[in-house]
Order: structure tokens, then C-alpha cells, then sequence
């Protein structure tokens, strides 16, 4: 590989999810398994129906722009980019090209891979629309219109990743970005975040800041998981480097193929010239509207901490240790629980412990998400307060904490009662001494044979302690006592 | 006694003293509805159904009208008089309808018109030719035909249409009656069957100016589901035609109406623009000023090309949803591509096709900065022009084609290269999105003609003020048709 570069561009497709409708019409923007259950008349492309721009979907978009340092326009645009397909039910696809210019343009994204921090340039994000997801049987197909029109983000790189775990490495940073701002749950899993991929190979010796030198540009077209992006860049970069190595690679004409995960290669789909024409014009139905700078300042002071930020927080200012900053962050969730522990004045040390160690563990077997655990940051409080004044010893805390857990209680239950005893030796030694050296008649007659006594020193010990003497441990320190008289 | 050959006031008098019921009226118009589908072949579909509403204090309450059938209509069959939505019934109403639904009125008919709006003959419905009252050898113009047929038949007075170029401007005026489009977006288009949607327009026919403004103050609104409406709450039309608006100053335009450019001018395109200037004399009784105004002819003779190249290329984008996938007849084919070419080559006329392979063409890369981009160019050009005519003028006011309605035999849409600017002018009114009533202004060998005023946009109630001084000087206020009989 050391004769030779991979050139490798990104576009990232992101449903915007956190908005309450779509794009363009009033369904609301939620995932359902109800097909077409989510629908207005102009998600279906129904005659008549018309596109209404979803203001908060326009914000988010400026905001992720902003992210990503872009440049952000002086008014709203829409294009329609034309052409047939069952998906696309009104025959073209509302989006935005670079000219007029879209949300942002031009910007970079710094992140980290590998230790080290990267940056790739940004040629433009824009919004647009989803289309309706398809379902393939033997004989027949079933279209089902629930994404029809959800907001995307489409972000388009530079091709300035080398290989695939760096291409990979700015796809979970995105994923974190879009999570932190509150733009997209950016869920794969639910098909959220779909990417295009090109990649190229030029000779390590040339100038690589000369796009002539890029090599023939291979389009892979809707790779759903990071897992495949990445595998499908080396796949790529080793199918173009056996052409290179065979003398071949110049033949090759610039082409679109498919990354097909059962056979983990990827498969010819068309040529260049084959591409089509798509037409694009101005939405005639959306007028251009103004972003006004007053908008732009609140979107920009509106953008919430980001996991970079929040990290450096936890270092200096909660003196956390990277890799507990790095377990807090890597999940917008976790991190959120993190943060409401801090802000119900919890110990941050204290909370990130119980937060990294315990409770990550406690959802890993549970294989539960922070979102429907039970113990929330004010129930984790009431165990932490619990050992701060000393009433519970920290074994007993876990204990508390997966009572708690199991049984859904909250855990000031388990506090008060009948876990909330006094275990320390030198407590229940001391309250011990002082009972005896009160009852010396009673102890003579003990020692006269009198052994049924016993009890009533530990009815004793409990009548001070109000029952919260350990039982077990009053009777072994009795006996020790008792022993010594 | 027939009522529905009266205006929408007079009418309303009626009902509210109770010499009439709603119901009556209802049963009038159906039963002129089967009579004029015999002799014009004007609706798509006749309510049959129908029953009378509620007469309460507004104008239009318990009054029949009818429904052009680009609207979409709730439960009842709307086709955009095409193949390819025959047997659709939409599940909501377009947002014009609605609004008169709330003042009261009555939906008796679904009129025809050229395929989607995209003709202006009447002959390319999908249930056949519309023909003109007056005389049925000849158009009725059109998009807008069978509403324009049907109210200068009295079957009630008013139905809505649509106006991308001159849809129902024209139609009107080969009519015998009013036809007005109002300033872009003052009449959502939500749910109105989109043809090119910058140049769409919603509007009415009706017999007299008066009956227009009442039905578009009823029409009219912003509407969220539409972003390009716009607020007219402080626009009323009706109570501005006899305010005195103190502004009296018009213009024609040199080049189109002048005789002096029609060298070969048949007597018919003489007799109708003498026609014209004898109708500017009436405006000068009313003390109106009426000035002629130059606009370079280059730029005139553009506006047919940049209509053609803007409307076609809105429109094969815009009636792309017509796939036959999720509404109208399902294509046969192994495949989605085969199955889309079979709905979309059995369901359109070939006129649509036609404009379709124009519009793709004018949009192809290649092709688009020369053809698509330069129209929308010229036709900021031409928009700046009239603007800058507005400046010194409260409206245009110009003959529309160049005489009576046109013969059924042997039309095309090919147009006469002498008087093309005649013919297509009032697509300007498009361009700008500018208010533009049509009202009559004569006849020529028994068959009416008419004339054309465009104002500037938002300025619909000057607009229609002059209208109705002009209209208030001649005889043509409430014309029913009247057959013209050969020899």
C-alpha cells in the first residue's frame, strides 16, 4: 500500500429525528412499524397537495451546518431533483444542490482517530427529503410510506479519508455530533443513517493536492452500517489495487457498484455515462426565504455541549481520568445521567464511579439502554447520600443498589429498613460495653448459670439501637464481652 | 320561472325573502346541467345528489356553483378531465372549495376542461370536446371550458377554474362573460391539480364583476398549507367596486393593440379591435385617463416561447406523481418502469406528451441554460416592464385574441405567427402573478368578444373597480348565451 493512497469521500445521510413532523407535511416524524401509518396526502404524492417548509428542520440543519463549519446561506432554497422510482411518489425528490447554495457549505470536521485528531473538509451539507422504503417479496413488492418525507441530512466530504477505520472513525464522531446536538438519535439499526462511499487510488508519489492525480472515482451506493463502510472501503481499495498491481486500473471507467453484505464484496451497478439527468430546477411551491442574522446568532448559542466538550470538562474541571471521561461521553445518554447526578449536587468522582463501573455494568447483562433504566440519578442519590452520613456501609450500597434494581423499589426503602443496621464492630462494642458495665448484677447471675440472660443483653442492645443492631454481630460481640467479665 | 340566470345578489334577495329555496335552485341547475351536457358536453360529472343549504346572511349561502375538475373534491370524482385519474376520488377538498363551503355554497357539477389545464381549445378533455353555447360549431377557448360554458348557459352563476396562461381569461371572453384570475396566491392552491405551479392561478367565471368579486372575497385567505398565499384580510373586493379609489390613469400597449401592426388584418380582426378603442371611450366618459404605452417588440414577441418553456418544464415535474402506483389505473408491465410507461402512455392525450417531451428537454443539462434558465430570465424582463408601466399606471387594459371564439374544425393550438402576441398576451398576467379580469365588451357577427384588465399585483380592488366602471357602461352585465343561427 506504501506505493500507493486511497482517496476516499463520504456522503452521510442522517434522518433528522427530532423533529415533530416532517420535512414538508404535517405526518409526524416518529419511527413506526404500523406501515403507512404516518401519512399525509402529500407524503403519497397525492394531485393537489403541496410542500410546507418545517421550520425546525430547517434550524436543526443550520445548526448541524454551523457543527460542521460551514458557511451558511443568505436565504432558503429548494431544488426538485427529478426522476422515477416507487420510492419517490411525486416523481422527484425535494432537496437543495450547491447552487443556489444549500444550509452550509465549505466547512471541515475535526476528529479523532486512532489518538490523533484528523480533520476532513466539508463540499456541503444540505436538507432534503427521505423517501418511502421498499420491501422486495418473490412475486411482489410493498411500498411503505412512513419515511416518505422525514427530514435528511445529507453531508458530503472531500475525499480526504485514507482507509476504512478512518472513514469509520469520522462516522461514529458524526453520530456522536448529531446525537449531542439533539439533531438525530442517528440510530442505524433503524436505518437512519445511510452512506454513499467513493474511493480511488493514486501513486503515493504524487501530489495528492491535485485532484488529477485522484485516480478513477468508484461509487458504492447505500451502505446502511459503519461495519460496511468500512469493509467496503478495503474490499474496494484491494479490488483497485489488484488492478493497479495487474496493470488494469486505467481501463477502469468510472463506475456506480453495490456493496452486497452476503457475499462482502461489492458488485458493478452501472457506468458514468449511464447516470442520469436529473433536472434539478427551483421548487416553484417554496418561496426562497431570508435566515436572518438575529436567527443564526440563536441557532448558535442554542447548540448544546458536545461530547468534546463535555470530556474536557470532566478532566479538568471534575478531575475524572480520560478513560472515565472517555466511558461518560461515548453515549449522549449516559453522559446526560452523568451530568443530572452532578447537578443533584452528587460527588463527581463519586458518580462517575458508580456511573463507569456499576452501572454500564448493570445495563451490559441487562441489555437495557440508560433511557428505561430504573435507577435514575435521584434514586442513585439516596444510596450516595446514605454512605456519606454512614448509615450504610459501601458493600451494603450494592446491595441496595441491585434490590433496588430488581425489585423497582426505590432504594431509601431498603435504607430505612431492614437494611439500614448498625454493622460496625466498634459501634455496636462501644454500646455493648456501656449496656454491661450498667447491668453487673445481671452479668453475676449469668455467670451463675443463669444462660438464659443472654437474651435479655440483647434485647438490651436493641432497645438502644431501636432494632438496628446487627443481630449476628451483637451476639458474637456478647459473647466476646461476657467472656472477658 | 328560472332563477338561475340571475346574479348572486339578486338571488340571495330572492331566498332570503323566500320567493325561492335553496332547494329549488339546486334542482334548477341540475336540471340546466343535463340540458347544456347535451348540448356542450361540459362536466365531467353532474351532482345529481345535490340537495340546498342553509340560507343565512351570506351572499352565497344556499346558491348552486360549479367546480372546475382540477379541484380536488371530497368524495366526488375529480379528474383533471384526464385518462389517467378517471376513476379518482380524492379523500380531501382543495382548500378553495372548503372556504366556499363555509359561506354556504352548493356544488352542483364537476366542469371539463383541456387535459389538466394544458389547452386552451377545449378538445383535449378525456370525455371529449367542449363546445361553445353561442354557436356550437365553435370553442369555448379553454382550460377553463365547460365552467365557462355552463355559466354563460345560466345554469348558475359561477364556477371556479384555473388560469396558468389565460385559462379562464379567454374562455370568458369567448363566452360572453367574466373570467378573473386574482393576484398570485391570494387564493390558496392547495389541492388544485398542479400544472406549472409559479404561473397557476385559482379563480372564477362569472356574469357580472360583481359576482366575481363576491365569490373571490369568499375563495380567497392565506392558508398554511400553501406557503406562497399570502395574507388578504384587509383586501375587500366587493365593497370596493363603487369606492371612489381616486385613480383613473390606464394604458394599452402600442404593439399589441394597435391595427397598424396587423398589416393583413382580416376584417374580423379589424371589426374587433375598432371594437376595442370604442370601449376605451367609455372609460375617457367616466373621465378616465387612457394613454398608449410602448414595450419593445422583441420582448412581446418572447412571451409565447418563455410560456411555453416555463410551463412545460413545471409540468412534466409537477404531473410526475401520475404513475398509476398509488392512484389511477394501474399499468400493466413486469417491472415499475414498464408498468409507469403503460399508465402514463394510455392515460394522456398526445397535446400532453407533446409538452412533456419539451419540457424534459428544455431542463436537460445541456439544454437548461439555454432554454429554461433564459426564459425565466426573459420573463423577469417582461414582469420588470409591466412593473415598471404600474408606476405610472393603475391598470392595462387590452383586447383578449383577436375577435370571437375560434371554429372547432380544423384548430390546432399552432398558433398565427400575425397575431400571436393577441392571442398569448394575457399570459404576461401569469408571469407577473398580476390580477386580470376579463369582462365583454361586444360582439362580432352575433358571437361575443372581450377585454382584458390587469393591474398590478395586490391591487385587486382598483383592478376590479375599473372593471366594474366599464362594465356599468355597457349592455353585457348578466348575458346568457344565446345560439347564433347559420344560415
Amino acid at each position: 500500500m506504501t506505493k500507493y493512497l486511497a482517496k476516499i469521500g463520504l456522503e452521510m445521510h442522517c434522518e433528522i429525528s427530532k423533529t415533530k413532523s416532517k420535512v414538508f407535511s404535517t405526518a409526524p416524524n416518529t419511527y413506526s412499524d404500523e406501515p403507512n401509518s404516518c401519512v399525509q396526502p402529500l407524503d403519497m404524492g397525492f394531485p393537489g397537495t403541496l410542500p410546507v417548509v418545517n421550520k425546525e428542520a430547517v434550524r436543526l440543519a443550520l445548526m448541524a451546518s454551523m457543527i460542521t463549519n460551514c458557511t451558511q446561506p443568505e436565504y432558503i432554497w429548494f431544488e426538485r431533483k427529478n426522476y422515477y422510482y416507487p420510492d419517490l411518489p411525486k416523481g422527484y425528490q425535494i432537496t437543495q444542490e450547491t447552487k443556489p447554495i444549500p444550509v452550509g457549505i465549505y466547512g471541515y470536521v475535526d476528529y479523532e482517530y486512532k489518538g490523533q485528531m484528523k480533520r476532513v473538509r466539508i463540499n456541503n451539507i444540505h436538507l432534503e427529503e427521505d423517501s418511502a422504503s421498499l420491501d422486495h417479496y418473490e412475486t411482489t413488492s410493498t411500498i411503505d410510506y412512513n419515511r416518505s418525507g422525514v427530514p435528511l441530512l445529507e453531508l458530503v466530504t472531500e475525499p480526504d479519508f485514507h482507509s476504512g477505520e478512518e472513514a469509520m472513525a469520522f462516522l461514529e464522531h458524526m453520530r456522536s455530533v448529531y446525537q449531542y446536538a439533539g439533531i438525530s438519535d442517528a440510530d442505524t439499526k433503524k436505518g437512519q443513517v445511510r452512506c454513499d462511499v467513493n474511493v480511488s487510488i493514486m501513486d503515493a508519489s504524487l501530489d495528492e493536492s491535485n485532484p488529477e492525480n485522484w485516480g478513477t472515482k468508484v461509487e458504492m451506493k447505500n451502505v446502511n452500517s459503519f461495519g460496511g463502510v468500512r469493509d467496503a472501503i478495503n474490499y474496494e481499495i484491494e479490488r483497485q489495487l489488484e488492478l493497479k498491481e495487474n496493470g488494469t486500473y486505467d481501463e477502469m471507467p468510472q463506475q456506480t457498484r453495490r456493496w452486497d453484505e452476503d457475499t462482502f464484496s461489492t458488485i458493478y451497478m452501472r457506468s458514468k455515462v449511464d447516470a442520469l439527468d436529473y433536472k434539478y430546477f427551483v421548487e416553484p411551491n417554496i418561496p426562497k426565504f431570508k435566515v436572518t442574522k438575529t436567527w443564526l446568532d440563536e441557532i448558535a448559542s442554542s447548540i448544546p455541549k458536545l461530547a468534546s466538550e463535555r470530556k474536557q470538562t470532566y478532566i479538568h474541571e471534575y478531575q475524572l481520568s480520560e478513560y472515565d471521561a472517555n466511558v461518560l461521553i461515548k453515549e449522549k445518554a449516559i453522559s446526560d445521567y452523568f451530568e443530572e447526578c452532578i447537578r443533584l449536587g452528587m460527588d463527581a468522582k463519586t458518580a462517575a464511579n458508580w456511573v463507569t463501573v456499576t452501572i454500564v455494568g448493570e445495563l451490559n447483562k441487562e441489555d437495557l439502554s440508560i433511557e428505561d433504566f430504573y435507577l435514575t440519578p435521584a434514586y442513585l442519590k439516596q444510596i450516595t447520600d446514605a454512605i456519606k452520613e454512614g448509615s450504610i456501609s459501601s458493600k451494603q450500597a450494592k446491595e441496595i443498589f441491585y434490590k433496588a434494581c430488581e425489585e423497582k423499589k426505590e432504594p431509601k426503602n431498603y435504607i430505612s429498613k431492614d437494611n439500614a443496621q448498625i454493622s460496625d464492630v466498634s459501634v455496636l462494642s462501644t454500646i455493648i460495653t456501656t449496656i454491661l458495665d450498667h447491668n453487673s448484677a445481671q452479668i453475676e447471675q449469668y455467670k451463675n448459670g443463669k444462660t438464659n440472660l443472654f437474651d435479655y443483653f440483647v434485647g438490651q442492645v436493641m432497645k438502644e439501637t431501636r432494632g438496628k443492631a446487627n443481630p449476628v454481630m451483637t451476639k458474637e460481640i456478647l459473647m466476646k464481652e461476657l467472656a472477658k467479665r | 320561472m328560472a332563477y338561475m340566470d340571475k346574479g348572486i345578489l339578486e338571488l340571495h334577495k330572492l331566498l332570503k325573502k323566500g320567493e325561492v329555496t335553496s332547494d329549488e335552485l339546486v334542482r334548477e341547475s341540475l336540471e340546466k346541467s343535463h340540458e347544456v351536457q347535451a348540448s356542450c358536453n361540459a362536466f365531467v360529472t353532474i351532482l345529481d345528489e345535490a340537495k340546498g343549504k342553509e340560507v343565512t346572511d351570506d351572499y352565497l349561502s344556499g346558491i348552486p356553483y360549479g367546480i372546475k375538475d382540477n379541484y380536488s373534491t371530497k368524495g366526488i370524482l375529480s379528474t383533471g378531465s384526464s385518462n389517467t385519474l378517471k376513476d379518482y376520488v380524492p379523500f380531501f377538498s382543495a382548500t378553495a372549495v372548503e372556504n366556499l363551503a363555509r359561506h354556504g355554497a352548493v356544488p352542483v357539477n364537476k366542469t371539463a376542461l383541456d387535459e389538466f389545464g394544458m389547452g386552451g381549445t377545449g378538445t383535449t378533455c378525456h370525455t371529449g370536446v367542449v363546445t361553445n353555447p353561442w354557436d356550437h360549431t365553435r370553442m369555448c377557448a379553454g382550460s377553463s371550458s365547460g365552467s365557462a360554458a355552463a355559466v354563460a348557459s345560466g345554469v348558475y352563476p359561477y364556477a371556479l377554474g384555473s388560469d396558468t396562461g389565460d385559462s379562464i381569461r379567454k374562455p370568458a371572453a369567448y363566452c360572453g362573460i367574466v373570467g378573473y384570475k386574482p393576484t398570485y396566491g391570494m387564493i390558496s392552491r392547495y389541492g388544485l391539480f398542479a400544472f406549472a405551479s409559479s404561473l397557476d392561478h385559482c379563480g372564477v367565471l362569472t356574469r357580472s364583476v360583481e359576482d366575481a368579486a363576491i365569490v373571490v372575497d369568499a375563495m380567497k385567505g392565506i392558508d398554511p398549507k400553501d406557503m406562497t398565499s399570502w395574507d388578504s384580510s384587509q383586501v375587500h373586493l366587493y365593497d370596493s367596486l363603487d369606492k371612489d379609489l381616486g385613480r383613473k390613469k390606464i394604458c394599452t400597449i402600442k404593439e399589441i393593440c394597435s391595427l397598424e401592426n396587423y398589416p393583413n388584418a382580416s376584417a374580423e380582426l379589424k371589426e374587433h379591435l375598432e371594437n376595442f378603442q370604442k370601449t376605451l371611450n367609455h372609460l375617457k366618459d367616466l373621465g378616465y385617463t387612457v394613454d398608449e404605452v410602448s414595450i419593445d417588440e422583441q420582448l412581446l414577441k418572447a412571451v409565447p416561447s418563455v410560456y411555453v418553456v416555463l410551463s412545460c418544464a413545471e409540468a412534466t415535474s409537477n404531473l410526475s406523481n401520475l404513475t398509476g402506483i398509488v392512484f389511477g389505473p394501474r399499468g400493466e408491465g413486469d417491472n415499475y418502469v414498464d408498468m409507469i410507461k403503460d399508465h402514463r402512455t394510455k392515460g394522456f392525450s398526445s397535446l400532453i406528451k407533446r409538452r412533456f417531451v419539451i419540457g424534459s428537454y428544455v431542463l436537460q443539462k445541456e439544454n437548461q441554460e439555454r432554454y429554461f434558465r433564459n426564459a425565466q430570465r426573459v420573463r423577469r424582463l417582461i414582469v420588470d416592464r409591466y412593473k415598471e408601466i404600474f408606476k405610472d399606471y393603475d391598470a392595462v387594459i387590452l383586447p383578449v385574441g383577436s375577435g370571437p371564439a375560434k371554429k372547432l374544425e380544423g384548430s390546432t393550438d399552432i398558433l398565427d405567427e400575425n397575431t400571436q402576441i393577441l392571442e398569448e398576451h394575457l399570459q404576461i398576467g401569469n408571469f407577473g402573478g398580476f390580477p386580470s379580469i376579463t369582462i365583454p365588451d361586444g360582439f362580432i357577427g352575433g358571437l361575443p368578444v372581450g377585454i382584458n384588465i390587469t393591474g398590478n399585483c395586490y391591487n385587486d380592488e382598483l383592478t376590479l373597480h375599473i372593471a366594474h366602471d366599464l362594465e356599468s357602461q355597457m349592455n353585457y352585465k348578466d348575458q346568457i348565451a344565446k345560439e347564433v343561427h347559420h344560415d
